[in-house]
């Protein structure tokens, strides 16, 4: 398990980051939220030992990290970057190089990997010739070519087009399901959403919310319900003790306690057919908002 | 590598135990990077080819015009031959008599004539056309024996020459590798790729690996160059300015290995401040100035030994200024040594500030970060 404890860091005066702290457990994909400026890159370069904290300091499996425990980890800078002029495969095989593989295993991973982002008809191209998705899958690449017993990316899907963004999806569930603690950060809370099992949400240098999925929507959860019947849900708002936020003919969006839940799902069995009827989640964007208020 | 502080310099107790062997590994694959691209570079080969061109082209003319006959024709009648040969400076022709000899004089196929006279206390005659042929009679000239008190040395000319092709080179070489350094610096920072370096491998690593191969580079190139240039004096017969030039080339080899590094690690740290090839220029013209500075003082100053004798241990301009007093034999044994320990301490403390500069500058990328931000961290 990553572990992040404490850690503080000012530039220059202004506390970017102040007393964060969380876990990535392994085996999971934990998703980083937060608007601009809230900390995700400094956090991040901070895991990676590319920036120094003022205090506070980073575990794996509860030992503090040295560099040699980081040649071991795979990043994914926001600001993305390779040799502009040196070859696809070249410039892969030469970073799993750096982060020790012998030369054989690295030519051998950045093949594979290559074939599987899609890559290998341009492995000889030099990287400025690709198009900026292609650039893209190469960067992933780059992270992932010496199998990295941790994985820290920052925006990994910006840039991509939907195919790509399932692609690299995929890759990474891959990689979480083999026990590797898996950090993105992401501006897109539908994917975000849609893919991780654990959330982080940060907002100015300090966390506001951070556990499982399920876990937070339950707890940012209101007792709120949403119906949807064959008929018109009008009646629904003469109901004592429920208040309808929403309403749409056969539908209807109301908050009320458990048991005011209960009789409007019989009356409306009464009146006839319900399509569906269902306790009502909100959405990632949603819990967003709240905690970062 | 000061940018991870304290997280870093806690060792971790899992820490893999090839770790400290790795970096080595890691700064010699930083390297071997640094020599395929500038190997594949084209402007790189152009230029080197060029170079080296030019050396060979200087050692060949010099050759071909020491090597040109300067000596005077006489023609020469029957005993007398014995006299001009041993004169140094003419070339006897022989001519049957005294007669043959004056028709070639007349003829203008020869400057003079030397013909035997018994009544002469030489035993020879001159014989000229219209005026006294001052350089026949001066190798003719029998001179007592000159002892100098005090010997000039080399040749003014050839100092020049020799204060010149040590400048030349140590500037050359200083600058179109520091200024490759330099550019390969900011590639890595304008492109970005320096965040993924810095999350593998340390700052330092980086740099050593940087400054190792591009000064292996640099090396190389003088190494062939000063092949090239021995090749080329003894095939041309050269051999008295070989002798002559002999230790003090070998010295400047030496000089130049650690000057260079030293340079090159100026250079690294500069460019680290900027974050755009085109302030690569500014931010490195102060370390330019320093490697400009003993070309024109030696050429200016190749004669004047208080200037010398500085230069030769100020570590900037040890590798021009103590060859050159080498060569005109005015350094004792143990100045190089001397001079070559201040290089090396010197060298030291500019690496270590050097790389204390472009670890604490790689990530600041915008506006040129200033140099008091990048000692401090």
């Amino acid at each position: 398990m990553l572990e992040v404890n404490e850690i503080s860091r000012s530039f220059s005066g202004t506390r970017v980051l102040d007393d964060v702290s969380f876990a990535v457990r392994p085996g999971r994909m934990t998703g980083f939220v937060g608007a601009n400026g809230a900390g995700k890159t400094t956090t991040m370069r901070i895991i990676l030992g590319v920036l120094s904290a003022d205090s506070g300091a980073v575990t794996l499996d509860g030992a503090r990290l040295g560099e040699s425990d980081r040649r071991r980890f795979g990043y994914m800078p926001e600001e993305r970057g390779l040799y502009p002029k040196m070859k696809v495969a070249e410039q892969i095989t030469y970073l799993a190089r750096l982060h020790g593989l012998a030369p054989n295993a690295a030519r051998r991973n950045t093949a594979e990997l290559l074939e599987r982002l899609g890559l290998t008809e341009r492995a000889g191209d030099p990287v400025e010739r690709l198009s900026l998705g292609n650039q893209q899958r190469a960067q992933i690449a780059a992270a992932l070519v010496h199998d990295p017993e941790v994985l820290i990316l920052d925006e990994p899907f910006s840039g991509l087009d939907p195919l790509a963004v399932e692609t690299v999806q995929a890759v990474l569930k891959e990689y979480a399901g083999r026990g590797v603690p898996v950090l993105f950060s992401s501006h897109q809370l539908d994917i975000v959403e849609r893919i991780c099992d654990d959330l982080v949400i940060i907002s100015a240098g300090s966390i506001r919310a951070a556990g499982e999925r399920e876990a937070l929507r339950e707890a940012h959860s209101e007792p709120r319900f949403e119906i949807l019947l064959d008929g018109d849900a009008g009646w629904i708002r003469d109901e004592p003790g429920v208040t309808v936020l929403d309403f749409d003919g056969g539908y209807a969006l109301f908050d009320t306690d458990t048991d005011g839940a209960q009789r409007v799902l019989q009356h409306a069995l009464a009146r006839g057919p319900v399509a569906s009827f269902a306790p009502h989640r909100p959405t990632l964007a949603q819990i967003f908002k709240e905690v970062i208020r | 590598m000061t940018t991870t502080g304290t997280t870093v310099s806690a060792t971790a107790p899992n820490a893999d135990p090839a770790g400290p062997a790795a970096p080595r590994g890691v700064v010699w694959l930083v390297a071997e990077r640094e020599i395929i691209s500038r190997l594949r570079s084209k402007a790189f080969l152009v230029s080197t080819g060029i170079l080296l061109l030019a050396v060979l082209a200087s050692v060949l003319v010099g050759g071909i015009v020491s090597g040109i006959d300067h000596s005077t024709k006489v023609a020469v009648v029957g005993s007398a031959a014995s006299v001009v040969d041993k004169a140094e400076g003419l070339k006897g022709v022989e001519a049957a008599d005294t007669s043959a000899a004056e028709k070639l004089v007349r003829e203008k196929k020869v400057d003079a004539a030397v013909v035997p006279d018994e009544s002469a206390a030489t035993k020879v005659k001159v014989i000229a056309l219209d005026s006294t042929p001052s350089d026949v009679m001066q190798a003719l000239s029998v001179y007592p024996e000159v002892q100098l008190l005090k010997p000039a040395g080399q040749n003014p000319l050839l100092i020049y020459f020799v204060a010149l092709g040590f400048g030349i080179v140590f500037f050359m070489s200083a600058m179109t590798f520091g200024q490759t350094i330099a550019q390969s610096v900011v590639e890595e920072k304008q492109t970005r790729v320096v965040e993924i370096l810095l999350s593998t491998i340390s700052a330092r690593a980086l740099m050593t690996g940087k400054v190792l191969g591009n000064s292996i580079m640099a090396f190389a190139q003088i190494a062939v160059m000063a092949l090239l240039t021995t090749g080329g004096l003894l095939a041309t017969g050269q051999k008295l300015l070989l002798a002559n030039l002999g230790s003090s080339v070998v010295w400047f080899v030496v000089f130049f290995a650690i000057g260079f590094i030293m340079i090159a690690a100026l250079y690294a740290a500069t460019a680290a401040l900027v974050s755009r090839q085109e302030d690569v220029g500014s931010a490195t013209a102060p370390v330019m100035m320093l490697v400009l500075l003993p070309y024109i003082l030696v050429i200016i100053f190749n004669n004047n030994p208080a200037v010398l004798a500085v230069m030769s241990y100020v570590p900037f301009s040890a590798p021009v200024g103590m060859p050159m007093r080498l060569f005109l034999g005015s350094a004792a044994w143990w100045e190089p040594l001397l001079s070559l320990v201040v290089l090396l301490a010197t060298t030291a403390v500019v690496i270590a500030l050097g790389s204390r500069i472009y670890s604490n500058s790689l990530l600041r990328t915008g506006a040129k970060v200033k140099l008091s931000d990048a000692l401090k961290g």
